[in-house]
């Protein structure tokens, strides 16, 4: 039965996005957008994972949860564009290494 | 589902939060047609709806279950949510009189400090993984913006935009955490989740949603080791912000981690006692020791900040009821003592500007006695000594933590609380016994007033405030077992 794509496929490829957006905020050394991207990334896993398990249970509830994830990370993401405009308005970059003005 | 629809008498468990939806659309048009600059009255208009809605929440009588189980108002989130309002009405009465200086007079930011209001609420009634995530976002969202409003302001727009990268991330592991909880129990409402949790045996991925749950909470109560947006976020947000990040929205994320840990995880309460011991024993001893090398005021305050959410974990690891009622009384306190500090660091501004560093406070004895008194007073509470509130809120979480057996956490976090004393009574020394440097004008009344008030009830917090505030605690807590 290799052949057949069940819940296991789907948590996997929805596990490895995750790690990719939780790594891509970590290690990325250059560009604030990237950030964004990776945030992205790390909801859109998790809509993986709840659309998947909303099919396994055979369960309205979780492609629900999936509808409301979607609409708040589009507000998420406007918030954080808007933040980064202001914020290279000030700085004149968007370089990860530039957001340093605070240390200790 | 229409035929279940009472009529608008159901839905009276709900009409705070609505009274404040409805009040924020309000302000908000008001602000936008407002012909003149609106941003006082605005403010004025934010502080009487918050205001009225709490003393409202804090005497309805309406309990119970709504919108199929996604929202429920009991006595615990009543406590929560009393506490949580009155926390922003203080935070927004700190701004007014310096909002020209924070770059706060827009009349913007009333309107979002009652949206994030709206989203505590929210947090504090979720009783479902869907309402409790839209509570919490509503609520970062808002305080995303409030902590970059002064937009011409490098630090407040790099403290906004660490605030939003970090807080996106902590959303996303706790969604992920829900996604698994939901998956391997098939329920988001919280007691189906404890009820099926019951059921099954130790389920390996249902302890995975856990973790991811507990961590992404944890971000919002920077707990140890997600703590390190913080003291860069209240360095750089204009003061009144970060006297209203230190308050309110912590009491609402630790009520919620509390709803959370007792509504859907008691079944499997061992597991999530361990994470939460360590993020107590954590936060506590980091924060004692990092904030020892700190000058700048802020940030000792994210410190100290960080050592009291360890302090109030010790109250929550011990899974009792007098271990939530010892966190209740503890954010409650908590919140007094940090709403005062800032009300005394706020107070301080001369001709170049607010006072920043410890150094900054040399001397303040002499120039200004009252406010030397008060902020030595809040110093001496957060470190906990009797006969002041901080004593209080201490003596109960340990208490609780020392019936649960647990008396390694509690010696740890006595050690930890003598180590946080050097740095809490170093602020005491430089104002009592250096020599003035900078003299400051008279404070403003309402500052005056909140520190005189807030100071009053710290003090004499055993003979006034205690009794009350424990009993009412008490019946909090009750609602939850």
């Amino acid at each position: 039965m290799t052949s057949v794509i069940g819940l296991g496929h789907f948590l996997t490829v929805a596990a490895i996005l995750f790690t990719i957006g939780v790594f891509g905020i970590f290690l990325n050394r250059k560009n604030i957008i990237i950030i964004l991207m990776s945030v992205e990334l790390i909801l859109l896993a998790v809509n993986i994972n709840l659309v998947a398990f909303s099919l396994h249970l055979n369960d309205l509830v979780g492609q629900v949860f999936a509808l409301l994830i979607l609409t708040v990370a589009a507000a998420e993401a406007a918030i954080g564009l808007a933040i980064l405009v202001i914020f290279f308005r000030n700085r004149g970059s968007i370089a990860v290494d530039d957001v340093n003005t605070m240390r200790g | 589902m229409i035929s279940e629809f009472g009529g608008f008498a159901s839905l009276a468990p709900a009409y705070p939060e609505m009274l404040v939806a409805v009040g924020a659309l309000a302000l908000l048009m008001l602000g936008v047609f407002a012909k003149r600059e609106a941003s006082t009255l605005v403010t004025g208009m934010a502080i009487g709806l918050l205001a009225a809605v709490a003393l409202f929440v804090a005497f309805q009588p309406s309990q119970g279950v709504l919108f199929a189980g996604g929202f429920i108002n009991d006595e615990f989130a009543r406590f929560m949510k009393t506490l949580v309002i009155a926390g922003s009405v203080f935070a927004l009465v700190l701004s007014v009189s310096n909002a020209q200086d924070h770059g706060l007079n827009k009349f913007e930011y009333p309107v979002l400090v009652v949206l994030a209001t709206l989203g505590m609420m929210m947090m504090v009634s979720a009783n479902d993984l869907m309402s409790l995530y839209v509570g919490l976002e509503l609520q970062s969202l808002a305080l995303y913006v409030v902590a970059s409003i002064k937009r011409d302001s490098t630090r407040a727009t790099e403290a906004g935009l660490k605030y939003f990268v970090l807080g996106a991330l902590s959303s996303g592991m706790l969604l992920y955490g829900a996604s698994l909880v939901y998956g391997f129990t098939g329920h988001t409402q919280l007691d189906q989740i404890a009820a099926a949790a019951a059921l099954g045996d130790r389920n390996i991925g249902l302890i995975f949603g856990l973790v991811f749950l507990l961590a992404g909470i944890a971000f919002k109560i920077s707990a140890v080791p997600f703590h390190m947006w913080t003291p860069d976020v209240y360095e750089g947000a204009p003061t009144p912000v970060t006297a209203f990040f230190a308050s309110a929205p912590k009491v609402a994320a630790m009520a919620l981690l509390i709803r959370v840990a007792f509504e859907a995880f008691e079944p499997i309460a061992r597991d999530w006692q361990q994470v939460v011991i360590f993020l107590s024993i954590a936060s506590m001893v980091l924060a004692s020791f990092a904030a020892i090398g700190q000058n700048n005021l802020k940030r000792l305050m994210a410190y100290s900040s960080i050592g009291h959410i360890g302090f109030a974990l010790v109250g929550l690891s011990a899974g009792s009821l007098v271990g939530v009622e010892g966190v209740a009384i503890y954010m409650a306190i908590y919140m007094a003592m940090t709403i005062g500090t800032f009300a005394c660091i706020l107070a301080l501004r001369n001709e170049n500007g607010y006072v920043r560093t410890i150094d900054d406070l040399a001397g303040l004895a002499q120039g200004r006695p009252f406010v030397a008194a008060m902020l030595a007073m809040f110093m001496f509470s957060l470190v906990g000594l009797p006969p002041l509130a901080g004593f209080f809120a201490k003596w109960y979480v340990f208490l609780a933590a020392m019936e649960a057996q647990l008396f390694i956490l509690a010696v740890i976090g006595m050690l930890a609380s003598a180590v946080s004393a050097f740095y809490y009574l170093r602020v005491v020394k430089v104002m009592y016994f250096d020599e003035p440097t900078a003299t400051y004008p008279v404070p403003a009344v309402e500052l005056r007033v909140v520190m005189g008030l807030v100071g009053f009830l710290v003090l004499s917090y055993y003979f006034t405030v205690g009794g009350p505030l424990a009993r009412l605690a008490h019946e909090a807590a009750g609602s939850l077992f």
